[in-house]
């Protein structure tokens, strides 16, 4: 607790005033997931802590952590940037997972066929017609008849 | 030139990055470079073409756009959250938004948009029809959103990227 009793205020007080509002934007994330009732609904609630709940308490890490490497004036000052580093990952790999999860409910729904889910225009039917790949082997040899006497 | 650095943005983002997590020094830059080097060169076995970027510019006023989009949102969301949806009266939905752009690279940057952005989750993308569903938190109109996301992200997407 050393370095953090000699904080001088105009450091502790945006430390302290994006730290809550990193954890504050998370907690209501985690929240929101809990009490929101459909599912595509909670899928937006974690996003507040991907989004600026993280952003938050990474900028007040940012700032604590370079305060506390630096030594007094401009040439002493070692600004820690490797948080940089997690956020633009955490930016990046929450699609993937966002997508997976999305596309999964999708599938689910639409083959459950529940209310108020837009439908594949072309893709829905395809797993309730087997004989599709039947039909395709017809359709490709006459394809190749008919190209045949036009390069002729 | 482009047999040793096939992906030349790649090959300075990890030396970038290689800095960030190590500290500035000569060493660690040579050191980064000849990892970033290696590694970009690998990528090229599976990934052999070059993202092309035509501009810079409109990546950097999207990154703003985007930045304020953002904490927006995310103000908005947890307010919703907070009153229950303004008491009940909150609809949620899917909207349908076909887009233009066709190319991996500018797709992979929209997708981390919208999903960075509380209140909208990109649900699925139709590579055949190019058209993208989204599912959005708060749906007020939806001819909003197609214009928002067609005239707002995207038209700044194609000039950044080629295709």
């Amino acid at each position: 607790m050393s370095y953090l009793d000699t904080l001088p205020p105009w450091i502790a007080i945006p430390v302290a005033f994006f730290l809550i509002l990193g954890s504050t934007l998370t907690l209501l994330g985690a929240f929101g997931l809990a009490r929101l009732r459909d599912f595509y609904d909670r899928l937006h609630a974690p996003t507040l802590g991907t989004s600026w709940g993280a952003a938050g308490i990474l900028l007040a890490s940012m700032i604590l952590m370079s305060w506390n490497e630096s030594e007094p004036g401009w040439s002493g000052l070692r600004p820690v940037l490797h948080e940089l580093v997690i956020g633009i990952f955490l930016m990046i790999t929450t699609p993937v997972t966002l997508m997976l999860l999305g596309r999964a409910a999708l599938h689910r729904d639409r083959i459950e066929g529940t209310p108020g889910i837009p439908g594949a225009v072309e893709r829905a039917d395809v797993p309730h017609r087997p004989t599709g790949e039947e039909a395709d082997g017809e359709a490709a040899p006459e394809i190749d008849i008919s190209d045949a006497p036009g390069e002729n | 030139m482009s047999r040793i650095f096939p992906h030349p943005l790649l090959t300075l983002a990890l030396t970038l990055l290689w800095l960030l997590l190590t500290s500035f020094s000569l060493g660690h830059l040579i050191l980064g470079f000849a990892v970033a080097t290696v590694a970009s060169r690998a990528l090229s076995a599976i990934e052999p073409d070059r993202v092309p970027i035509r501009a810079v510019w409109p990546l950097v006023k999207l990154f703003f756009i985007v930045g304020g989009d953002i904490i927006r949102s995310n103000l908005a969301v947890a307010w919703l959250i907070l009153t229950r949806g303004r008491h009940g009266k909150r609809r949620s939905g899917f909207v349908e938004i076909p887009l233009r752009l066709r190319a991996p690279a500018p797709l992979a940057l929209l997708a981390i948009i919208i999903t960075a952005t509380p209140g909208t989750a990109w649900i699925e993308y139709d590579a055949e029809t190019g058209v993208l569903l989204l599912h959005v938190f708060d749906m007020i109109e939806t001819d909003d959103w197609v214009t928002l996301i067609g005239t707002r992200y995207e038209n700044l997407l194609m000039e950044a990227f080629v295709g």
